[in-house]
């Protein structure tokens, strides 16, 4: 049906614009519960609360259908990395559960002590998770121990170096500035001006570790930039990252929030595009025998599996994208006081 | 305990408490569905306080719902890596599908139902209803596809050997239309409908008894008592297709759900009674050849235990005891509603008090029927996880050990407890404080999204 298109290599892409959409998406999530902490009053954290209130699980299901696409296409994958992550994962996994109940019940009781604990909950979790996303995209960054049986060979202390740690930090730092500028746009008044303090503040954090980052990968994986020093036009892309960040600090000075929540947005997708690009065309890279990698050809599904999940996704996206536009438009405009779920 | 018991017991267990809330969704988001269609039909607000009051209890259910799903998700990769690489070219594809066409469509719904009410047309609510009522059943659509596969796969060719044979697709609908589909499906989203009415008829006869609430309560008795019926009705009869199916598709899963052990002899109907696996026969209360009769008639015979090798037998005691629970259950479930639909015409049930009393400790009968079924299904399988293909036991991941999955399972146990012992004080207290009355909305709260005294398109509705 598709004739020889590369449909491996375009599966490949719809994982990484899934996970990107993802990162976009309830990266805006996580980091207002980061930011939580530093809300003053009760009914600051409430208004913060509202603001993601209506699209946080919408968000969290590109996770779900990321995960969902990833066993279709690539089932070795997914069965090598989340076996392999068990613990990391199950973490991952009580820190979902939190944060939907904590959003969900925490406003049903008055007690400070109820709210408290649900919004640390909250917090907490938030930070776990993007720390966790870090850690495990380092890891794949830098290559897994993978065995013959395609399977993980390390442990969990394994998981943690220099690298994983810094991209963890910069994930945090990442979102922190993502959920930032979503909350500028979407408060008014004194929490308004909060959040944008706030929001200088993790620019500045997101900086220092980008700036870490960048050192640390071309100490401890330099290969992720193999293919720029091939193909030098695709310098274009961490090009287009830079400018996209710097443009951010520039946007908001200017009172220019929802321009800089696009430029945040296109830096993550920058950031997850370059991690796709240094990758390819594995999908694991295997350390230190890279002739085990898991690669889209010997990690993926069949023919016919892959042209029937195109027709589907042919046919199911255009509607997911047009009713999510429209219900992002229904939500548009600051959180009304008056109207609160939570 | 070994890797495989532990795994088993995790999946089990986060299993049954995810499958608390989504047949809820199901059910309650059709009984939604109704309600708000009442209100923009007749332009009566009471039904729109209904709507309301149930829309509330949905966005719960539906919360715990989504984050104890995930979980599920996950778990196929994290404890199931070898099932996850040999299903994945079939499993993964309805799974992606479960997620283009159900998940987005709910939750991205759902926002418009719970946070919506002030932003846009009443007419708009009810489509985003309707699409969110669609959405929970589409997800049941595609699981439930995932599992009729398991229980009996088609569609497919294996591909490879020894540890590296895998499943490939090679005719997506016979996959997806494979023998036991359509029986499962329905058998499922019906015993769905009947979980989500029999919520709304339990909290409406707790009203009615407390005198509370009376014009919604009353209302909302008619309309699930009604549902309830039509679903019951409908569920006797698909679970009985379902029967049949199995005893084609599955000989030692109805075997174990019979306790039939002599293939030559009829088959056996007990109503209640335990296996005797040692001596390969049923004590209790049977009634001989009545199983067979159901069947097709008094010479209907199926495979008996004996007849299965040692090595290929589910457990037939637990299997025997959820069926007969489930099918016990269902069937005094459907007296009930009977009986209660009865009076409801005849004017004499909002008096009964005895009967009021029966409906509201019924909303729990449901969920049992659906665990019962559940285990029945998933156990009669065993011992493979995708029947006469590969065995539960070589599905494991290999890389993670027992230490591991105890850990993770206790970690599930003190977080479902507490989550469901939440759940229940917070559902319990969204019903004491019940639907606002009638004097609503002229005086709004802050917690309450619609609390809007000057809400220009409430009137469009009554026009």
């Amino acid at each position: 049906m598709f004739g020889s298109l590369d449909l491996a290599t375009i599966w490949f892409l719809i994982v990484g614009v899934l996970l990107t959409g993802y990162a976009i998406l309830d990266g805006f999530d996580l980091g207002v519960g980061m930011l939580l902490p530093f809300t003053k009053t009760d009914q600051d954290r409430r208004l913060m609360l509202n603001s993601i209130g209506p699209v946080w699980d919408g968000n969290e299901v590109w996770l779900l259908v990321g995960g969902g696409a990833l066993f279709a296409a690539f089932p070795d994958v997914y069965a090598t990395v989340f076996s392999g992550f068990y613990i990391p994962f199950m973490l991952l996994l009580a820190c979902l559960i939190f944060r939907a109940v904590a959003i969900e019940f925490r406003s049903k009781e008055p007690g400070a002590w109820w709210r408290n604990f649900w919004d640390w909950s909250f917090s907490i979790a938030s930070y776990l998770i993007a720390l966790l996303m870090g850690v495990a995209l380092s890891n794949i960054a830098m290559g897994l121990p993978l065995r013959p049986d395609k399977e993980y060979g390390g442990g969990f202390w394994n998981l943690f170096h220099p690298h994983s740690l810094v991209l963890g930090l910069t994930t945090i730092a990442l979102f922190m500035m993502h959920g930032s500028i979503y909350a500028v746009m979407k408060t008014d008044g004194e929490l308004n001006t909060a959040m944008r303090r706030l929001s200088k503040s993790a620019m500045i954090f997101f900086g220092v570790t980008y700036g870490l980052l960048t050192i640390v990968t071309m100490v401890f994986a330099p290969h992720m930039a193999d293919k720029i020093r091939e193909l030098p036009w695709l310098f274009v892309l961490p090009l287009i990252g830079f400018l996209a960040i710097a443009n951010v600090p520039r946007e908001m000075t200017r009172n220019r929030e929802g321009a800089a929540f696009v430029s945040s947005s296109v830096a993550i997708g920058t950031l997850l595009g370059l991690f796709g690009l240094g990758i390819y065309p594995n999908l694991v890279p295997s350390m230190p025998n890279p002739e085990l990698s898991l690669t889209i050809r010997n990690a993926v599904a069949s023919q016919k599996t892959l042209e029937t999940m195109t027709v589907i996704a042919v046919i199911g996206v255009p509607f997911v994208l047009a009713y999510t536009i429209a219900i992002y438009r229904v939500f548009r405009g600051k959180v009304d006081p008056a109207h609160m779920h939570y | 305990m070994n890797v495989e018991i532990l795994a088993r017991l995790q999946f089990a267990f986060t299993t049954f408490f995810h499958y608390i809330f989504p047949p809820i969704s199901i059910g309650l988001g059709l009984m939604l569905v109704v309600m708000e269609g009442a209100w923009l039909r007749t332009g009566n607000e009471m039904y729109k306080r209904m709507a309301h009051f149930w829309v509330k209890v949905f966005a719960l259910v539906f919360g715990i719902g989504v984050a104890s799903g995930i979980v599920l998700e996950f778990e196929f990769g994290t404890n199931w890596a070898t099932y996850s690489r040999y299903v994945g070219d079939i499993f993964g594809s309805a799974l992606a599908a479960e997620g283009v066409f159900a998940f987005f469509l709910e939750s991205g719904f759902l926002a418009i139902l719970v946070f919506g009410w002030h932003k846009v047309t009443p007419k708009w609510h009810f489509f985003s209803t309707c699409m969110v009522a669609l959405g929970s059943t589409f997800s049941a659509v595609w699981i439930v596809v995932a599992n009729s596969w398991m229980q009996t796969p088609a569609g497919f060719k294996i591909v490879g050997e020894g540890t590296t044979a895998r499943a490939e697709i090679t005719d997506f609908w016979a996959m997806v239309f494979n023998p036991s589909t359509v029986d499962r499906l329905s058998h499922t989203v019906v015993g769905a409908w009947i979980t989500g009415a029999m919520l709304v008829v339990s909290v409406s006869a707790y009203y009615v008894l407390k005198n509370r609430h009376l014009d919604i309560a009353k209302a909302g008795l008619k309309m699930g008592l009604v549902f309830a019926l039509v679903s019951c009705g409908l569920q006797i009869w698909l679970g009985h297709q379902s029967a049949i199916g199995v005893a084609k598709n599955q000989p030692s899963k109805f075997a174990a759900m019979e306790g039939h052990y002599d293939s030559d002899k009829p088959i056996d109907l007990t109503v209640l009674g335990a296996v005797d696996e040692q001596n390969g026969r049923v004590s209790g209360l049977t009634l001989p050849g009545l199983g067979s009769t159901l069947m097709g008639g008094p010479d209907v015979r199926a495979t008996g235990l004996t007849d299965i090798p040692a090595r290929d037998r589910p457990p037939v005691q637990l299997t025997f005891q959820m069926y007969h629970l489930m099918v016990f259950l269902g069937v005094a479930l459907t007296l009930l509603v009977v009986v209660a639909n009865v009076l409801l015409a005849t004017g004499k049930l909002w008096t009964n008090r005895a009967v009021l009393g029966m409906l509201v400790g019924a909303v729990v009968v449901p969920h049992v029927c659906n665990q019962a079924g559940w285990i029945g299904a998933e156990v009669g399988r065993q011992p493979w996880i995708v029947f006469n293909l590969l065995r539960t036991s070589d599905a494991l991941s290999k890389v993670v050990t027992a230490e591991h999955v105890l850990a993770s399972l206790v970690m599930f146990i003190v977080l479902y407890a507490l989550l469901g012992a939440l759940f229940v004080y917070l559902l319990n207290k969204r019903i004491q404080e019940g639907p606002e009355d009638a004097t609503w909305p002229e005086n709004p709260t802050l917690d309450d999204p619609t609390g809007s005294v000057k809400e220009p398109l409430l009137s469009e509705a009554k026009r």
